[in-house]
């Protein structure tokens, strides 16, 4: 097969499956022009599940940033017994299926799990609410900005934290003025694709969420809600507006991809 | 590292535990009942075809996108990412809006075994094509046009020159798109229809059990694609490992 030959099997491909599909969504959901799809955005249980979507993202990013690096340097800079499992461990929420992350957290928080009782009686509610939906958000997110530093602190060595330890400096001073800003793009792109992760999650959420409209209805749940309601309108709607964070997501890593490469 | 155990160990190990509590043969029945056994015979052909699907045209896309030249290359690289951004649900609505019931160009897939195959190969296609794309990168192009000369065909090229390079990189991105395309639910969960014996993934007869209050069932089923997340980890793990040691040598 020629060069060409090549070129129109990779794009056709691509096509067929990706660039098509999502055309035709944006194509369906301006149909009838902006109103319908401002309509479907402005409802009081959309705005809600965005909101929550936000609310849960803002949680687990953070989260997710410190022990991404705390794990990435324990990873690369320490030796200590069980860093194969850990290393084994960390990865493993991007193999898993949310649907088994879900029901694991429903097994442990639910009322006959080994949690779900004893936090009955404090009268704490986590499964069907909000802790458990951070949660299992934080699981399915996990990996990516150790992902994404520890490659980067490999490269970097440590000469220059060594350097600083001997001219005086303290753990946290090392830390903060020698190796976080060396590592400071692999951490912003990290934070990037754990936030996509994050707005996205669908599956482990949709276990552990109860699904209540307008109470623990996330905005990715609310798009599976009004499609089964035959508001297609609706669901592409809210789609596009994932879609867009998606996009944007994708344009901010390509702005950063080159800069870490600099770094 | 306690956090680790916290967020991932501990309601994995009471998966396992509510999975076989009640001793290996209740375990044994919840997973070999007609209805599972189907999900997840079709769960792993499906993603098998997938990855082998991907290895095919992943590695023509990787290809494309590093040995060859066009306008607009910068946009249909960025784009190969957006499977990983995109949220699985909109994925799947994605899928349903051009194979779906209102398909401009009529045809309809919904509730049948290629709306799976088709929904899964959306959400796995980056995985070749970025395990691939960087050793293409690195692969000088005058070692091609060195075996061309010397007068090998572009298949012979394929075979003997570029394809032994990129085995480990197309092994893994299989190996993840594997993976994941065994795990998924939002892309598949409103495009299957979710028919059982027909049309019903591992995960999603998973939370139909859950649904229903089974939960016994649900974890023994779980437990299966726990394993398979697992080995297909230390399969990556094991060509990484092989990769490097054979560049070493």
């Amino acid at each position: 097969m020629n060069r060409l030959g090549l070129r129109v099997v990779a794009l056709g491909y691509l096509a067929l499956v990706l660039a098509g599909p999502l055309g035709i969504v944006f194509w369906r959901t301006f149909e009838h022009g902006l109103a319908p799809a401002w309509n479907a955005l402005t409802q009081p249980e959309t705005i809600h599940a965005f909101e929550l979507t936000l609310l849960i993202t803002a949680i687990a990013v953070p989260v997710n940033t410190v022990f991404g690096v705390v794990c990435a340097l324990a990873i690369v800079r320490r030796d200590f017994p069980g860093k194969g499992v850990l290393n084994a461990f960390i990865d493993l929420p991007l193999a898993l299926s949310p649907v088994v992350v879900g029901l694991s957290l429903f097994l442990l928080y639910g009322r006959q799990g080994w949690f779900g009782g004893w936090l009955e009686d404090h009268g704490v509610q986590v499964l069907f609410a909000l802790p458990a939906m951070v949660i299992a958000t934080i699981f399915v997110s996990l990996p990516f900005v150790a992902r994404e530093v520890v490659p980067t602190l490999r490269e970097i060595g440590n000469d220059q934290e060594q350097a600083a330890y001997t001219l005086g400096a303290g753990g946290w001073s090392t830390f903060w003025r020698v190796t976080l800003p060396s590592i400071r793009w692999a951490v912003v792109y990290g934070v990037i694709l754990t936030t996509a992760r994050c707005l996205g999650e669908y599956g482990a959420v949709a276990v552990v969420s109860g699904r209540l409209q307008g109470q623990t209805e996330t905005a990715t749940l609310r798009v599976q809600e009004r499609y089964e309601s035959y508001d297609l309108a609706g669901a592409y709607a809210i789609s596009i507006v994932l879609a867009l964070l998606a996009i944007g997501v994708l344009v901010g890593l390509t702005v950063i991809r080159p800069r870490e490469e600099n770094a | 590292m306690t956090f680790l155990t916290v967020i991932v160990g501990l309601p994995l190990a009471a998966l396992t535990w509510a999975a076989t509590k009640e001793g290996s043969q209740t375990f044994r029945d919840a997973i070999t009942s007609p209805q599972a056994i189907a999900a997840l015979k079709l769960t792993l052909l499906a993603a098998v075809a997938v990855a082998l699907l991907n290895a095919v045209l992943g590695t023509i896309t990787a290809w494309v996108l590093v040995r060859d030249e066009f306008r607009g290359k910068a946009v249909v690289n960025a784009i190969v990412d957006l499977p990983f951004a995109l949220p699985t649900i909109v994925a799947g609505l994605t899928i349903l809006a051009l194979y779906g019931p209102r398909s401009p160009i009529g045809v309809d897939v919904t509730y049948t075994r290629t709306a799976i195959v088709l929904a899964m190969m959306f959400v796995t296609l980056p995985f070749v094509v970025r395990t691939v794309q960087p050793v293409l990168e690195e692969l000088d192009a005058e070692v091609e046009e060195a075996a061309r000369s010397l007068g090998a065909s572009s298949l012979t090229t394929f075979r003997r020159v570029i394809f032994p390079n990129l085995l480990p990189g197309i092994l893994s991105g299989m190996a993840l798109a594997f993976a994941k395309a065994v795990g998924e639910f939002g892309a598949l969960v409103i495009i299957t229809g979710n028919l059982p014996f027909r049309t019903e993934v591992a995960s999603v007869y998973i939370f139909g059990r859950i649904e229903s209050g089974d939960t016994a069932a649900a974890a023994a089923v779980a437990v299966v694609l726990l394993l398979i997340s697992f080995a297909a980890l230390l399969l990556i793990g094991a060509i990484r490992h092989f990769a490097t040691k054979h560049e070493r040598a």
